[in-house]
Order: C-alpha cells, then sequence, then structure tokens
C-alpha cells in the first residue's frame, strides 16, 4: 500500500529491477566538425608563414683599389640596368657612349623589363653564337641608385632568375654620364613608354 | 493481415573513426606549428618567385625598415654566448638572469648600453618601446660587432657558419640596404639570403 513503484514495467512479478539501458554512442559530429576546423587552420598557418629567401653573392670588396685586376668584357654582352627613382629602369647595352641598344626607360614587371631582358638574352647568345662561343650568355650589370627602393632591388633579382641570366653582378658606382642619364630625364609621366 | 515491418536504417554514422583521425592530425599540426610572435619591427617584405625556404638554426635575421637596423639569432645558446662576448667587449655587465632572459628574447635594435632595460621589460612593452634600432656607423658599429660576436658564438656551439639572412621593408631605399651589405662584406661575408615573400603564380 505504501510502497512507491517507480518502475512501470515491472509488473509486479518478483521484484526484477530493469535498468534502462542506455545508449552508449555519442553524436561525435560535431566533434569531428571542429577537429578539422583546427586542421585547416593549422595546415594553412605552418606552411604559409615560413619565410621564402633568396640568397644572394657579392664579390670579394677589395679593399686596395691597386690590387683590382681588370677585367675586360666584350661590351657586347653587358647589359646595364640603371634602377631610378618612381619604379622606372633604365637599360643600355654596351658602352653609353657607343651603345648597341641606346638607353631606354622601362618599368618593372613582365612587360616591362622582362621583355627587354628575354630580347637582349637572345640579341646576346645569337652575337656570342656567331663568334663561335656560343656558351658566352649576356652579363647584367645592376646599378641601383640611391632612390631606388628595396623591393625594386629585389624585383630586378628576381627577373635574373626567372630570366635565367647566366651572370649579373651589383655595382654601386655610377659613372658621371650614367648619374645624368637617370637624373637628366623629365618627369617619368613625360617618358613614352614603348 | 501480415504487417510489413520496414527495416529503419540509422543515419547517423559511427564518427568514432573519423574522430581519432582528425584529432592525430590536429596533434601532429599543433606539435610541428612553431608559433609566430611579432616581430618588433615590422616590415613590408617584398615579393619574390624564389621558392627556397630559410634555415631553421645557424641563421641570424638582420631586420631592416624605416632606416633602423634590428637583431637576431636563432637558438637560445647561441644568443647567450653571443651576449657574453658582446658584454666583453663593450664592458656592460649582464646577471645571468639577464642572459636567461636575453636567450628567450626576439629581435631587438638598441644600443648595448641600453639593453637592459629592454631585457627587464614584459615581451609585449617591448615591441611598443620604439627601440631606435642597432647603432651602425662608422664611428659606433655595434651591429659589426653583433654579428661578428653571433659568428664566432656560433661556430663554438654548433661548429657551423652562421648564415645571415637581410629582412629588408620593401620601402625601405637602397642605401640603407647597402650600408647593411657593407657591413656584412666587411666582414667577408659575401653570400647571404634577402627574406621575402611569396608571389602568387597569377601574377607572372
Amino acid at each position: 500500500m505504501a510502497e512507491l513503484n517507480t518502475g512501470d514495467g515491472g509488473g509486479g512479478k518478483g521484484g526484477k529491477v530493469r535498468s534502462k539501458k542506455q545508449n552508449s554512442k555519442v553524436d561525435l559530429t560535431a566533434m569531428v566538425d571542429l577537429a578539422f576546423l583546427l586542421i585547416t587552420f593549422f595546415m594553412l598557418t605552418t606552411t604559409l608563414s615560413k619565410p621564402q629567401s633568396m640568397s644572394l653573392g657579392l664579390p670579394d670588396k677589395e679593399d686596395k683599389p691597386e690590387d683590382k685586376i681588370e677585367q675586360k668584357v666584350d661590351e657586347n654582352r653587358t647589359l646595364t640596368i640603371l634602377m631610378g627613382a618612381n619604379n622606372q629602369v633604365k637599360i643600355f647595352r654596351g658602352f653609353l657612349a657607343t651603345p648597341k641598344l641606346a638607353p631606354k626607360t622601362v618599368a618593372y614587371g613582365k612587360d616591362g623589363l622582362r621583355k627587354d631582358l628575354l630580347e637582349q638574352k637572345q640579341a646576346v647568345l645569337a652575337y656570342s653564337t656567331a663568334k663561335g662561343k656560343p656558351d658566352q650568355g649576356i652579363i647584367v650589370i645592376i646599378k641601383p641608385s640611391k632612390k631606388s627602393n628595396y623591393r625594386n632591388l629585389v624585383d630586378v633579382l628576381d627577373e635574373m632568375a626567372i630570366v635565367g641570366v647566366p651572370t649579373y653582378a651589383i655595382v654601386n658606382d655610377f659613372s658621371p654620364e650614367e648619374a645624368k642619364l637617370l637624373e637628366g630625364n623629365p618627369a617619368p609621366a613625360a617618358v613614352p613608354n614603348p | 493481415m501480415a504487417k510489413i515491418k520496414m527495416n529503419k536504417k540509422s543515419t547517423s554514422t559511427d564518427m568514432t573513426a573519423m574522430c581519432d583521425v582528425a584529432f592525430l592530425l590536429l596533434t601532429f599540426f599543433i606539435l610541428t606549428a612553431t608559433a609566430k610572435v611579432p616581430a618588433a619591427l615590422p616590415v613590408d617584405t617584398p615579393a619574390s618567385t624564389v621558392q627556397t625556404k630559410l634555415p631553421e638554426k645557424d641563421l641570424a635575421t638582420l631586420t631592416v625598415g624605416a632606416g633602423k637596423v634590428f637583431f637576431d639569432v636563432k637558438g637560445k645558446f647561441v644568443r647567450v654566448r653571443t651576449l657574453e662576448l658582446m658584454s666583453d667587449k663593450y664592458g656592460v655587465k649582464f646577471s645571468d638572469e639577464d642572459k636567461e632572459k636575453f636567450g628567450k628574447m626576439e629581435s631587438f635594435g638598441v644600443p648595448i648600453q641600453s639593453l637592459k632595460q629592454i631585457i627587464d621589460m614584459n615581451p609585449a612593452d617591448r615591441n611598443k618601446a620604439g627601440q631606435p634600432g642597432i647603432p651602425k656607423d662608422s664611428l659606433d658599429n655595434q651591429l659589426a660587432d653583433w654579428i661578428q660576436n653571433a659568428r664566432i658564438a656560433n661556430i663554438e656551439l654548433q661548429e657551423a657558419e652562421l648564415q645571415i639572412a637581410i629582412k629588408g621593408d620593401a620601402k625601405e631605399e637602397y642605401p640603407a640596404i647597402r650600408r647593411v651589405m657593407d657591413i656584412l662584406q666587411d666582414q667577408k661575408v659575401n653570400t647571404f639570403s634577402l627574406v621575402t615573400g611569396l608571389r602568387g603564380k597569377e601574377e607572372f
């Protein structure tokens, strides 16, 4: 009379207590979602945050100028890149006084410097082959002016790698004529860009 | 009438195995990841198409931006040894605790005379401190000494030549970069790396 029956399926037979079987399965969908989200995050951040680098080798600096060994190179093979302000470069091949390619102003990038570099590379290769020395490729002399910035330098070095210039050097000395060429032109906007 | 009992198929799949794999991968990535720490001198590196990665050790990074140069060496023991050599040279004393802290620090850009104040700061405050950069002019060329001593320390401890990387800001003018290159070349370090960002293929 005073008993409190909690189990409803008991039916009063012998007092067997049936514990209800709990479902042991947990829904893992949300957990898997979260795990994959984190995996994606870590994958993207780890691979992208590693810095890239380009290695640059410079020639030995001679302390005594008289020790310098003058090395003559064929002026037909040397392309000089003068890096100026406002992301403009001037290029010429040969000596400035008697250029094989007259100085011209180009911009950085695919349509500017790279096109000219590829053309000049072919021209030099044709010249060397005609002379019977097809292994002598183009020599590029990079002259960064004080007004050029670091991005320009990296861009030019990158072009060297893309175009596949066999020999290039960074030279810091400007001859007066070269300085004049870089300074002398009017504002870059007035220069017609071929 | 016999009722046909449709066998209801449960739509939930067993996620246990998938969960196991996901967490295994997650653990792997967390353990291999290196935490990205905010740089004391934030620079915007120019992009390039080269794919060479920087080495993980035996590396000194010179961060050049806004006319200032910051210095960093990888490896705690190399850092501590470098600081000891510098402390001998300039006659600035550092306690063992300072050295310990310096070993865990990131890049810095102060003259060695005020380095102790930076070491004493919290890591969060260091980046806000407005560090003036390491002196690099010919009268007080501490940068050259840092590089030199870091190279000595690295050879002593790691028995390998220290690699030097220049991390320049894209807008930095060439003379500042040239000055750093000149300092390196004065020590006959003619090969070094320029840290660049990754340029996407579509920009070719």
